[in-house]
């Protein structure tokens, strides 16, 4: 017998709650995404005005409102989606979480016009100067992280509409809903910091 | 998943072949393969880059020496540097923390075992592509070559016009690999440390090993972004033409080292961590009494993580800061001290009064105490940062952080090794060979970087592949030297020791050492399922309560 | 030991340390002074903790006869807890008000109008050495004035980069200061003796960092205003060596070097124009002799490996002529 018997026994089970593993992952990957942020942000903010040639911000940039109008009010889809699933009614949950693919969809559709716009108009490009070579590689951190939202999202609806998501579902759904409201967040700083105060 | 995966392993016959075996290791998902399989990697990098240091000390044993060109010396340090921190003290830790938490809190698990696997296999690749450069660095057209950039990659040496070629992507790639593992296995410890702890088990019940790998955790996920986003600027930089850290077109050089350091002050500490980790288990059990002031030991190491946050730029006092900055992390260096010292001093406080029994680890953990202190006192001098106007980049500060390094960490993970190999293969290592292995590798290190630190005065900088005679600097060098000699044939002691005794040491049974975490608490080797009933426990020393019914450790909590 | 006149015979100087426990100028003589305080404050903690350890080792080891029992279990204390918080805290602090006050008194320094001002530029793997007010380009070879009590001199030098960071580090004059690329750093010393002293490059910059040496040459003042005078001259152009001349200015020496009053005038090695004034070459790597002088211009790979000057592939008449031509160029 090993001494593991003997500590199993003859102690009262008192109540014993653990926090989800799942939920304690992803705030640990949310906050190791914030840190990538952060030095993204402070590399901006630091090259901020120390282009040594044009073109500036304040002469390109336009403030993507309707970009920004569609990417949060898909935190709010995806939260009307959640409540549905939780409700059980279904359909709604799939028209919901459409709806926010289609959103988020919409948001990357606009960076992409931009950047198209920015390299073919105005011949700004990572390697023109300091504000280029900032501005594409934040934007397009976060821009890559709304793919993998995307991604994420769209696996749930084609699996939702096989009908393979089922309620014991739900803290999957919860994670992948997470994940997209920090996506969001995120988006939040990096317009403040690029289009507000950096032009 | 785990009971299951044991039932199948055991099923087709009694002794696999060599191809079943490795096909196992590949597939495995089990936190004491994988951790084992993390230190057995750990230790390979560390032989090698070890022999690494071993050559530049050859190089460097006599002045005006030609054994080694300039080039390959470069390398040599790079490559040294790099493994050392990535390649082995990273997962080691991972190994320990692998190996160990989950038995500590009386879990059958990491609470994701399949990113467990990646993490190791991340690493373990990233490793290998950091040595595959020695053979393809330089691209197809020409002869390879390793990084020679330096550990800390100081941008513009890394830019295209100074590093062509692709030694440096080599580095920063399989950093990058690496980094993403060592993430992932932070999230794991955290999910698990939060997540997976037995009945009774409460925060301050936890071993302080386990506090300790839950704060170095927490680090990683905050110190190794900065490092992976300043490399994949130098990426973009190096491969698009972006101008992160192009001087010419108005970068700066400083920046990178910012981000550089920004992971590199907290990385130190994430490394000395494990140490503090091992050194809190052993130290108690080996003098007989509970660890000294707990609670101040957890709040110690939580200091100590906030801080290193806030002291990267100690490494750049030459860089010139303004007065203001050079004072104000001269001050945050030096609060590091308080909490440090607290450390140290609980150490003290446990042993004093107990009933000290000099076994291996122990003996380990005491070379750890002596040498960790004057590493500390050392630091105290680099933080005056006048001081380090002189000592900075000088072989001072190399004697410096090896003192940190190796009289601290690699110590403890000696002491880990001799303490749970035990219960990880179910057999004594050898005490005579140990004992060889002790006092020959302590001599070997004291006479490589006691000495080290005065050429440091005598303004010998670090990162020379040679130097001229007249400067006072050759006898320290010859004597670093010689003990590198004593170090190897140490390393070769505990090495044969480890295979020696896998087969013929002394059955070690359950608890060998009488200790009170719960991993002594079930069998040596352990059970896939770590436990087959999970354990409870009421106090933070589990097995002091079985074995003292009288006076239980919970009357006290 | 630098009355005499002739600059090649302070090379041989009898002290050659770069000791920074030996400072000879105001900012090294500062550091040295809280050098000493905080390694005595360092050493008298490890008495301490250190002599703690031992007794405890001894005091406590496991006798043979006591095996069996436990000892009492102590779990801690918070008096002694916070004892060895506070007594901790009041160390940083003394050591943080002289730490502060020294950074403050070195970097902070006002320097008199007539300091003299050197502009250091760093390259891989050599320095380049600028007199902005004198009018005056040298490489490797830092030459200054001393600095006595009667009539205090100070040197200040602005420090860049060319190419990668470097370090430069004299410690008998001051702490290292880093050269970066596209920033102004800033040194200043005062040196108190005449005579040679010896640094190194302190931040890894390449192939040939360990070949990459400083030297500053501390001169009266009198002495130094006639290396000055010496150095403002164009260079010599000696009749015997026209045909050397001509060799040197057609080849590509010129696209690197610089030799006032020719049309060499590259930017990326070492100025020639008094190159035979300097006791080094190669930034230190070789003394500045005939013979090595030689076989640097014929393969300066063999001499200092990976540095940027290549193996011009000369023949030896050209190699001759070069060679006599340089070594007129006082």
């Amino acid at each position: 017998m090993t001494s593991a018997d003997a500590l199993s026994r003859g102690i009262e089970s008192a109540e014993w709650k653990l926090p989800s593993r799942r939920k304690a992952a992803l705030l640990a990957l949310i906050l190791t995404e914030t840190a990538l942020f952060s030095i993204f942000v402070a590399a901006y903010v630091f090259y901020l005005g120390k282009s040594l040639t044009g073109p500036y911000p304040k002469d390109v940039l336009e403030l993507p409102i309707i970009a920004t109008i569609c990417l949060l009010s898909s935190s709010l889809t995806i939260v009307f989606a959640e409540r549905a699933f939780e409700q059980e009614k279904y359909s709604a949950f799939k028209l919901w979480w459409f709806i926010t693919i289609v959103l988020g969809l919409i948001f990357i559709a606009s960076t992409a016009r931009e950047w198209y716009r920015l390299i073919t108009k105005q011949g700004l490009t990572i390697s023109t100067n300091l504000f280029g070579t900032t501005f594409y590689s934040l934007v397009g951190l976060h821009a890559s992280h709304v793919i993998v939202g995307l991604t994420l999202l769209v696996l749930v609806l084609s699996l939702s509409l096989r009908g393979y998501v089922k309620q014991r579902h739900a803290e999957h759904l919860k994670m992948v809903s997470w994940y997209w409201h920090f996506v969001d967040a995120v988006w939040v700083v990096v317009l403040t910091v690029v289009y507000i105060i950096g032009r | 998943m785990a009971v299951q995966e044991v039932a199948l392993a055991r099923a087709p016959e009694m002794h696999p072949s060599i191809i079943t075996r490795l096909h196992e290791l590949v597939v495995t998902v089990d936190h004491k393969k994988l951790g084992l399989m993390y230190i057995a990697a750990a230790l390979f990098f560390f032989t090698v880059a070890g022999s690494m240091a071993a050559l530049m000390r050859l190089q460097l044993v006599v002045p005006n020496n030609d054994f080694i060109s300039p080039q390959v010396f470069n390398r040599l340090f790079t490559m040294h540097g790099t493994a050392m921190v990535f390649l082995v003290g990273m997962p080691i830790l991972a190994g320990l923390a692998n190996y160990l938490v989950p038995l500590m809190i009386g879990a059958r698990d990491m609470a994701l075992p399949r990113l467990n696997a990646f993490g190791f296999w991340m690493f373990f690749f990233g490793g290998l592509l950091l040595y595959f450069s020695y053979l393809a660095g330089a691209g197809l057209s020409g002869m390879g070559s390793a990084p020679d950039v330096g550990w800390f990659a100081y941008s513009p040496l890394t830019a295209r016009a100074f590093s062509p070629g692709m030694s440096t992507d080599y580095w920063i790639l399989a950093i990058l690999l690496g980094g993403i593992g060592s993430i992932v296995t932070a999230i794991n410890l955290i999910a698990t440390i939060f997540c997976m702890r037995c009945k009774g088990m409460t925060l301050m019940r936890m071993p302080m090993f386990v506090w300790l790998m839950l704060i170095v955790a927490g680090m990683i996920l905050l110190a190794m972004p900065p490092l992976s986003a300043a490399q994949i600027m130098l990426l973009l930089d190096r491969f698009l033409g972006a101008m992160f850290f192009d001087t010419q077109a108005g970068g700066s050089a400083v920046l990178w080292q910012h981000f550089f350091w920004i992971f590199g002050h907290p990385e130190v500490y994430i490394l000395i961590m494990p140490a503090f980790a091992v050194a809190s288990e052993i130290i108690p059990v080996f003098s007989r009494k509970p660890i000294f002031g707990y609670p101040f030991m957890v709040a110690a190491a939580i200091m100590i993580g906030f801080i290193s946050f806030g002291v990267w730029a100690h490494h750049m006092f030459t860089v010139g800061m303004s007065s203001i900055g050079n004072t104000f992390f001269a001050v945050t260096t030096m609060l590091v001290g308080v909490p440090t010292g607290i450390k140290i001093f609980n150490w003290l406080g446990t042993m004093y009064g107990g009933k000290i029994r000099f076994e291996l680890p122990m003996l380990f953990c005491i070379g750890f105490l002596f040498q960790f202190l004057i590493a500390g006192l050392t630091g105290i001098m680099l933080a005056a940062a006048p001081f380090d106007w002189q000592l900075s980049d000088s072989t001072f500060v190399v004697a410096h952080f090896h003192f940190v390094l190796i009289g601290g960490l690699l110590y403890t993970i000696f002491a880990a090794i001799y303490y749970w190999y035990p219960k990880a293969i179910g057999r004594m290592l050898n005490k005579k060979l140990g004992l060889w292995h002790f006092w020959l590798f302590t001599i070997g290190f004291h006479l490589t970087f006691d000495t080290m630190h005065i050429p440091g005065f005598l303004g010998m900088p670090r990162r020379i592949y040679t130097y001229d005679a007249g400067r006072g600097w050759e006898v320290f060098n010859m004597i670093s030297t010689i003990g590198v000699a004593l170090q190897a044939a140490a390393v070769l002691c505990l090495v044969i020791n480890l295979l020696w005794s896998a087969r013929k040491g002394e059955k070690a049974g359950d608890d060998p050492w009488d200790a009170w975490t719960l991993e002594w608490a079930t069998t040596s080797p352990p059970p896939a399922y770590n436990f087959e009933v999970l354990p409870k426990v009421r106090s933070r020393r589990p097995l002091w309560d079985i074995k003292h019914p009288e006076d239980p450790d919970w009357r006290y909590e | 030991m630098a009355d005499n006149l002739n600059i090649h015979q302070i090379a041989v100087v009898p002290e050659q340390v770069t000791n920074i426990f030996k400072p000879l100028a105001t900012p090294s003589e500062s550091i040295y002074q809280i050098s000493l305080l905080t390694l005595a404050i360092c050493g008298v903690i490890f008495l301490i903790v250190g002599g703690l350890l031992v007794y405890t080792i001894i005091r406590f080891r496991t006798r043979s006869n006591d095996e069996q029992s436990e000892p009492p279990q102590i779990y801690g204390s918070n008096q002694i807890e916070l004892a060895w918080t506070v007594f901790p805290i009041l160390i940083v602090f003394v050591l943080i008000l002289v730490t502060a006050r020294t950074i403050s008194d070195v970097q902070n320094a006002t320097h008199p109008p007539d300091s003299l001002k050197v502009t250091v530029v760093g390259h891989q793997w050599w320095w380049e050495i600028r007199y902005p007010d004198l009018g005056i380009v040298t490489a490797n070879e830092l030459h200054v004035p001393v600095s006595d009590p009667a009539k205090p001199r100070r040197t200040v030098l602005k420090l860049q980069s060319a190419d990668v960071a470097h370090s430069y580090w004299v410690p008998q004059l001051s702490g290292k200061v880093d050269l970066i690329p596209n920033r102004d750093n800033y040194m200043w010393f005062d040196p108190k003796q005449t005579g040679l002293y010896l640094g190194n490059c302190a931040e890894y910059c390449g192939t040939q960092h360990a070949h990459m040496l400083i030297r500053v040459i501390v001169h009266q003042q009198e002495e130094f205003d006639r290396w000055v005078l010496e150095q403002q001259k164009p260079a010599v152009d000696n009749r015997e060596v026209t045909a050397g001349r001509k060799v040197f200015l057609s080849t590509s020496c010129v696209n690197c070097h610089t030799i006032s009053g020719t049309i060499a005038g590259g930017k990326f090695g070492p100025d020639l124009t008094h190159l035979m004034s300097r006791d080094t070459l190669g930034a230190g790597a070789i003394k500045n002799t005939p013979n090595l002088l030689r076989a640097w211009v014929h393969d300066p790979q063999k001499l200092k490996e990976g540095c940027l000057m290549p193996d011009m592939q000369l023949s030896q008449q050209e190699l001759d002529l070069i060679v006599a031509y340089l070594s007129t160029l006082k």
